[in-house]
């Protein structure tokens, strides 16, 4: 679905220039879930713009679905940190403003928006206006506008991480089932370790400054997963552990050094699930 | 209320000749006295300011969207702008006496000269203001400049340009009142002057209410208005 070739990003600042990205090469299956977590300031976000073709990439490209991306395109839709909604648009009205900006017929899509605002528990919410919500509620509304555009590729930057701790993961939880329903692919960019251990299908890891990829780490636990008490705390907790460790680590030589726990193997590929 | 309370008391208990500071009453004499002649001159008044007030809004929004569409245009443009802005109107009067003439005409380019700046520069606040986040959010929906302009920047400027407008509202006023004065061939401020020379200080009083009240049913007026278009704007702002 999408190929990250040699991809580097250099910004020109006024202090000089500042090397956001360094070589990365990746390869997204369709329909694949993918974490990309680092230190904030390593590139995380200028990854997201480059491949949803909101920057030009300094050396190297991406492909999506086989086309070189040089510009947005209509089936990759974005998710910011912050809602981003229109204050003067009702709910409803919001999650359509793709339909309008692509001219296409409101009434065409005006199903499909109230299917979404079921899905995400805010039909009772569709006209009110978007600060009688909670934050919560509102990036809900920011992932339905996201998803009336019926995208291959979602792009998601950060999108629980302004948001407390018990709605964080009932987002995240919400997110895995859509993304099981719809097999939507998903470049997923957080700092939290949690929320790429219960959502990812892979993780990949960014090295401070600049970005490089220092691992893609497989998560092979089966879905559905919760958070808390379930069958696979074992392989959750290696998993977590060893992302800890590499973005603790971050720019040592890969060593291993002894850690106290858990006890276990670093690598995640020969686990059976 | 209160401050008419006080004014009359203030009147009554020092015993104050009304040649310097009339009463409530003697306003209210002044109102009885020459009711047509005074709802005539304000009408007059209140026409100038409303056509300059809707040139200079206009005018103040077009041209703050032309500045806001291109920086070349802005940089060329509005040190110009300012530059005019900067004169004190009221050392154009005379000038505007010898190029247009007498009647309505100087005083609704007064109004406009001394309206239209402060609603451009809101309203450029405003387009320009708009957060980061809503712009990517267009531009990865690969929305036009116009599109952007319409659905995006123009309503996010408007409380902006609201604020604008309320400032604009008084200086309508004072700017319809300068041009009277100056050229005291009609309106209110036309009363105030020829009262001053007649030294019928409550005549004068009655116009400088007249003016008070409708500077501010101008002002409540555009609130009203901006409560009705802008209803998300306090919800904003905090
Ligand atoms: N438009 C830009 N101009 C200059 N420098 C930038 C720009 N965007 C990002 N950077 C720099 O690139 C680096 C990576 O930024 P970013 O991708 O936002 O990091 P992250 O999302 O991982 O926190 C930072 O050092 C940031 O200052
Ligand atoms: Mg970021």
């Amino acid at each position: 679905m999408i190929q990250v070739a040699g991809l580097s990003q250099t910004f020109k600042a006024r202090t000089g220039t500042v090397e956001a990205l360094r070589n990365i090469n990746l390869e997204i299956a369709n329909g694949e879930f993918l974490a990309v977590i680092g230190r904030s300031g390593c590139g995380k976000s200028t990854l997201l713009r480059l491949i949803a073709g909101l920057l030009r990439p300094s050396v190297g490209g991406v492909l999506l679905a086989g086309e070189q991306v040089t510009r947005p395109r209509r089936d990759v839709a974005m998710v910011f940190q912050r809602p981003a909604l229109l204050p003067w648009r009702t709910v409803l009205d919001n999650v359509l403003l793709p339909i309008e900006i692509f001219r296409l017929k409101r009434s065409e899509h005006q199903d499909h928006a109230m299917r979404l605002l079921a899905m995400t528990g805010l039909t009772a919410f569709a006209n009110r206006l978007p600060h009688e919500l909670s934050g919560g509620m509102q990036q809900r509304v920011s992932l339905c506008r996201a998803l009336i555009q019926r995208p291959k590729v979602m792009l998601m930057d950060e999108p629980f991480s302004a948001l407390d701790a018990l709605t964080r993961e009932e987002l995240a939880v919400e997110l895995q089932r859509i993304h099981m329903e719809l097999g939507t692919t998903v470049v997923f960019v957080t700092h939290s370790i949690q929320e790429a251990v219960l959502l990812a299908d892979r993780v990949a890891v960014l090295s401070a400054r600049p970005g490089r990829l220092r691992r893609l780490v497989d998560v092979d636990i089966p879905r559905p997963r919760s958070f808390g008490h379930n069958a696979h705390l074992e392989q959750v907790a290696t998993v977590s552990a060893e992302l800890h460790q590499l973005l603790l680590h971050n720019d040592e030589p890969q060593q291993h050094t002894p850690e106290p726990r858990p006890p276990r193997t670093r690598t995640r590929r020969g686990v059976l699930t | 209320m209160l401050a008419i309370a006080i004014w009359w008391l203030a009147t009554e208990a020092f015993d104050v000749d009304p040649f310097f500071l009339p009463g409530p009453p003697d306003v209210v004499d002044a109102f009885g006295r020459l009711p047509g002649y005074l709802l005539r001159e304000t009408w007059v008044t209140l026409l100038e300011t409303l056509i300059g007030f809707g040139i200079a809004a206009a005018g103040g929004l077009v041209i703050a969207v032309v500045l806001a569409a291109s920086r070349t245009v802005e940089r060329m443009t509005l040190p110009l702008i300012a530059g005019i802005n900067a004169v004190p109107k009221v050392a154009l009067a005379p000038l505007l006496l010898v190029w247009i003439g007498f009647g309505s005409q100087p005083k609704i380019v007064m109004v406009v000269l001394l309206c239209f700046f402060p609603i451009m520069i809101s309203t450029m606040a405003g387009v320009t203001s708009t957060p980061s986040d809503l712009g990517e959010l267009a531009h990865s929906l690969s929305a036009s400049w116009w599109q952007t302009f319409l659905k995006v920047r123009l309503p996010w400027a408007l409380p902006q340009v609201f604020v604008g407008l309320k400032v604009a509202t008084s200086l309508a006023i004072i700017g319809a009142i300068i041009g009277e004065v100056i050229q005291p061939d009609r309106g209110l401020g036309s009363v105030v002057v020829s009262s001053g020379q007649s030294a019928d200080t409550p005549l004068a009083f009655a116009a400088l209410t007249l003016l008070a009240v409708m500077g501010a049913t101008l002002f409540y007026l555009v609130a009203a208005l901006e409560r009705m278009l802008v209803p998300w704007a306090k919800a904003v702002s905090s």
